[in-house]
């Protein structure tokens, strides 16, 4: 790879790091000089590391298909997310939780634009593109030109809402239920649900 | 448009095409994420705000050069041993540490 390439990687697919930089470097001096004086041991890193690998999409999949499903559970999650996503047993970190609901006529999307702010207690580990510099800097100015990228074309008639996250407040896309799929259960439903989809990054769910 | 606040204010900047490839998260980095998490649970830092104000404080050439973990591992960093929790000459010490022995595994 030649030098330019690798700055450009580095500074736009920020995730794909190699443990022998300088920051990397710090981060796991940091670490042994953490662990050596007692304040955490490997034990409990093992414990936080499951933990956060458990969360994935299909917990954000369960719960759309949930509000596609209960007309009452989708009210109380649009009005509530957190409390909404807690009372299906879900534990998220306490920040406020708020679910946008996409329809025929609006699109939602959802981005941190400071940092890197993202649903992970909920949805995981998030893409890399989410914390790139481009995705964060362009999808509040031009969300239509970004959404293109990720094939994602809208009419003139869908209006787009592009929410910006803090570390006090995260965000979910509710997708729209796909066509076709009266009488589906929630089971099924569920398995339609992407991640990029309740980012918003993808507006249509494949149904075969 | 206004002066963004520092090198981390990116809404509305300029930036090219997105790179949509997915990747898996290395296990460093996993470790890293555990530690900040750790940290906040033992009281060492407290909140998600000291990290990201210790984020906010890199320079424009570090946040640019920098991946994801590797600021979290330098705010981190900065702010303990701003609060005397390690010190920068024992962090310095194993850092180079570090470094001599991925260096050995390397060979």
């Amino acid at each position: 790879m030649t030098g330019h390439d690798h700055d450009h990687s580095r500074t736009f697919q920020p995730d794909h790091a190699e443990p022998h930089s300088d920051g990397a470097r710090v981060g796991l001096a940091l670490r042994e000089l953490l662990i050596e004086a007692g304040h955490y041991t490997p034990e409990e890193e093992q414990a936080v590391i499951a933990a956060m690998q458990h969360a994935s999409p299909q917990d954000g999949g369960r719960i759309a298909a949930r509000a596609w499903s209960d007309p009452d559970y989708k009210a109380r999650l649009l009005a509530n997310g957190a409390a909404a996503i807690r009372e299906l047993g879900y534990e998220i970190e306490p920040y406020e939780f708020t679910v946008m609901e996409n329809d025929a006529s609006t699109h939602n999307v959802i981005v941190c634009t400071l940092c890197s702010c993202y649903p992970r207690s909920l949805l995981g580990m998030s893409p890399a593109w989410y914390k790139s510099a481009s995705y964060r800097a362009r999808v509040v100015r031009e969300p239509r030109a970004v959404l293109a990228e990720f094939g994602v074309e809208l009419g003139d008639d869908v209006n787009v809402r592009v929410h910006d996250s803090t570390a006090e407040l995260r965000y979910m896309v509710l997708p729209q239920r796909p066509d076709n799929t009266e009488g589906w259960s929630e089971e099924k439903l569920a398995d339609l649900v992407t991640r990029d989809a309740l980012i918003g990054t993808q507006r249509i769910l494949p149904t075969d | 448009m206004s002066k963004p606040w520092g090198p981390h204010d990116l809404g509305g900047q300029d930036g090219g095409p997105i790179d949509l490839a997915e990747h898996d998260t290395a296990y460093w980095e996993w470790q890293i994420d555990a530690m900040v998490r750790l940290a906040l649970k033992k009281g060492l830092i407290s909140d998600f705000a000291e990290l990201r104000d210790g984020i906010e404080q890199l320079t424009a050439e570090d946040y640019a050069n920098c991946t994801y973990y590797e600021r979290w591992a330098k705010s981190l960093a900065h702010t303990l041993v701003s609060r005397g929790i390690v010190s920068a000459e024992q962090l310095a010490a194993q850092v180079d540490a570090v470094r001599l022995r991925q260096e050995a595994e390397a060979r």
